[in-house]
């Protein structure tokens, strides 16, 4: 059996899954970054898989694009992170809710 | 001479609005100078109009602008003096500066004299622009404002209380002035259908245009549009059955009774009958129509002042019922006499009325003629200008109603219409006996104004000699009246009596004269010697009864048309305005208020439900996108 393009674009698609889930379940808001990053690969995995596919580079570009992005805003985001958690003593997301309208 | 035709328009409203720079201050005599000086200018102009109108014998036209440029209509804002307009011209602005100069001595103690005065040049502004515009709808904007300034001035003292029709017939300023003004809605309404009628048939608004092709029309039309100009000239005029505002018009002040309410703006009616006479000659049974309404009005409106013993009252009957005698003779294609009538009587009428005016000075207001008497002796000269107006208004010769009433008669005899005849040669009994029922009542017999407290003083010199104009016109008017018809009929169509009715005029003065000295011999006997009441004829006695009731109708016309049309008012308001309106517009917003205390429940400030909304609303687009893709 050789690897096609379904059985990438099928983890693709399980890993967006997994992504997913983690954003609506977890309440620590390190874990949701960790989602976010999931979901984001599977996308990686999708572009990079179709850009084989169908012999054109800039799907490939994308992907790499979206590498440098993602990790700009883990830097960011972890740096916040680290504030929250100094000034609150806690990631849990429940414990957020300052802006109730 | 177009320069004189500009400032006589326009000086007025310089005055007006010189006037109103100041119309919050308090008092200004300075105001009330200038304005009357100004006034007199616009006189002035228009003697300097009459005598070069006279010379020449053309009329004076000046464009001052377009006006309306819209497609096939094209009007401009012209002005045209001609025999006609400056006879009007001139009777106004002498009345305007006799009422002006008066009245620095009626208001002087009146806290918003400034005020006065603008609405009061104001009004000369706009019946300048009715009498002078070249067409119907100049003659409508003078028209409507003439009206908006009777309303200010009506309702001038708007601060008085409302009272019950018991107290005061005419209720108060406020009310008198707004009934004024809705009645001449109501007339208006037919004035622009007859406008409108004019231009939809010959596309034109400017007089010579219009007259010169009235004969084209047919003649159901020319019916339809001398009707309903005629409505609107009611309505201005006072004619039954749209006449009770100008009685209770008397709410305002003294002067502007005198200017407004019975030398120009009432026979502005009579003054676009005459206007209009091309019209008018190809439809006489309209013009019979008038004439039989105009009896009527003479005779019906001469019965209300026999017994009414309100003192401006009585002289507001007396208007409407010469106004009747106008519309008479204006009926039966006599315009000429007409328009002699309206100018001798603008003269006498307004020498009453201010002569009235003094009196109410003298008295501190009060109206009753019952609570008089006996002011002969402090106010000699008030008496000898009243005496002379109710003299001329009597027609006794030599003064100005005279020459002008007789002529009236004539014409209804000339054009047997002897019915028409009969009624205004008894209404001349009637005017006599009413006018000199006034005089004995206010002048002779025993000094009943002690009992009410009052201390009567003679009005100040400057107002009598302001009034000495007056005086005069109405005794020498009637001298000019050979000259006036020569004047005036280069312009309007000549009047000549047959020969059966020459022989008989000296007759017919003769009677006429008769009847008015009845008149004045019965009112004699019965008030001169002092006031004797029968109370319980004035209690139970149907007849007078109805008459001091003005027939009843105010009170009809409350019962018939004000109340029904209140409950109307209410039912829309409460029924229909907030049941059906308001709860619409209430219940939009209560929808929005609603669903937004609903969905404000979703903005809780957790993160992670947003993410899950977020979610669902990501699954939302992408099935409603795979439902789009499969549908296509």
């Amino acid at each position: 059996m050789t690897i096609g393009l379904t059985h990438y674009l099928v983890l693709s698609a399980i890993l967006f899954s997994v992504g997913l889930a983690g954003v609506l379940r977890r309440k620590n808001l390190l874990m949701l970054f960790f989602a976010t990053e999931i979901m984001l690969n599977a996308a990686n995995v999708a572009f990079a898989a179709i850009s084989v596919h169908i012999g054109d580079l800039s799907g490939q570009m994308f992907a790499l694009f979206i590498m440098a992005v993602a990790a700009s805003e883990v830097a960011v985001g972890l740096g916040l992170l680290i504030l929250i958690y100094k000034k609150y003593g806690t990631l849990n997301l429940d414990n957020f809710s300052i802006m109730k309208g | 001479m177009e320069n004189y035709v500009y400032i006589a328009l326009f000086a007025p409203l310089v005055s007006s609005l010189f006037a109103a720079l100041f119309a919050q201050k308090p008092k200004i005599q300075l105001v009330g100078i200038v304005t009357s000086l100004l006034i007199g200018i616009a006189l002035f102009a228009s003697v300097i109009l009459f005598m070069n109108i006279e010379e020449t014998g053309k009329a004076v036209s000046v464009t001052l602008m377009d006006w309306i440029v819209v497609g096939d209509m094209d009007t401009k804002f012209g002005f045209s003096v001609d025999q006609v307009t400056v006879v009007m011209m001139t009777v106004v602005t002498l009345i305007s500066t006799v009422v002006h100069i008066y009245s620095n001595y009626y208001m002087e103690s009146d806290k918003s004299f400034n005020r006065f005065f603008s609405y009061l040049s104001a009004f000369v502004f706009s019946m300048m622009i009715l009498v002078m515009s070249d067409n119907f709808l100049g003659l409508f904007i003078g028209w409507e404002g003439v009206g908006v300034c009777s309303w200010l001035l009506i309702g001038f003292w708007y601060e008085k209380k409302d009272e019950t029709r018991d107290v005061n017939p005419s209720i108060s300023p406020s009310w008198a002035a707004n009934e004024a003004f809705i009645m001449n809605r109501i007339a208006d309404l037919g004035m622009l259908v007859g406008i409108f009628l004019i231009y939809w048939n010959l596309g034109t608004f400017k007089y010579t245009e219009v007259f010169a092709h009235i004969g084209d029309l047919s003649h159901t039309m020319l019916i339809g549009i001398g009707i309903a100009l005629f409505i609107g000239a009611m309505g201005k005029s006072a004619q039954f059955p749209l006449h009770t505002w100008l009685a209770d018009a008397m709410e305002g002040p003294t002067p502007v009774s005198a200017l407004i309410h019975a030398a120009t703006m009432v026979t502005a009616g009579v003054y676009l009958v005459i206007r209009a006479n091309p019209l008018y000659s190809q439809i006489p049974e309209v013009g019979y129509g008038i004439a039989v309404l105009g009896t009527f009005v003479a005779i019906f409106a001469a019965s209300m002042a026999l017994v009414n013993r309100d003192l401006k009252r009585v002289i507001a009957y007396s208007t409407l019922s010469q106004l009747g005698y106008m519309f008479a003779a204006a009926g039966l294609g006599a315009y000429w006499v007409a328009l002699f009538h309206l100018a001798a009587h603008a003269a006498f009428k307004a020498l009453l009325f201010i002569g009235a005016g003094n009196v109410m000075h003298a008295m501190h207001d009060e109206l009753d003629m019952f609570k008089m008497g006996g002011l002969k002796k402090v106010m000699g000269w008030t008496f000898l200008y009243m005496g002379i107006g109710s003299l001329a208004l009597s027609g006794i010769y030599p003064f100005a109603g005279f020459f002008s009433k007789d002529t009236i008669l004539e014409v209804a005899f000339n054009e047997h219409t002897y019915g028409i005849w009969f009624i205004l040669w008894l209404t001349a009994g009637l005017t006599a006996f009413y006018s000199f029922r006034q005089v004995f009542l206010v002048f002779f017999g025993d000094e009943r104004y002690h009992e009410i407290g009052a201390h009567p003083h003679e009005a100040k010199p400057y107002a009598l000699w302001a009034m000495a104009p007056l005086a005069v016109a109405a005794v020498v008017v009637g001298f000019f009246k050979e000259d006036f018809v020569e004047f005036v009929t280069k312009f309007l169509p000549e009047y000549e009596m047959s020969e059966h009715t020459e022989h008989m005029v000296v007759i017919l003065t003769i009677i006429t004269t008769l009847v008015a000295l009845t008149g004045i011999v019965v009112a004699y006997l019965k008030y001169a010697k002092g006031l004797k009441r029968n109370l319980e004829f004035e209690q139970n006695n149907k007849l007078y009864k109805l008459l001091y009731n003005q027939y009843y109708i105010p009170v009809i016309y409350d019962r018939v048309f004000a109340k029904p049309y209140k409950e109307l008012s209410d039912i829309a308001w409460k029924e229909i305005d907030m049941q059906v309106v308001d709860a619409s517009v209430d219940g939009i917003a209560k929808f929005v208020e609603k669903s937004g205390d609903v969905s404000r429940k979703a903005q809780n400030g957790n993160l992670s439900s947003y993410l899950n909304w977020m979610a669902a609303g990501l699954v939302i687009i992408i099935v409603i996108a795979a439902i789009a893709v499969a549908v296509q």
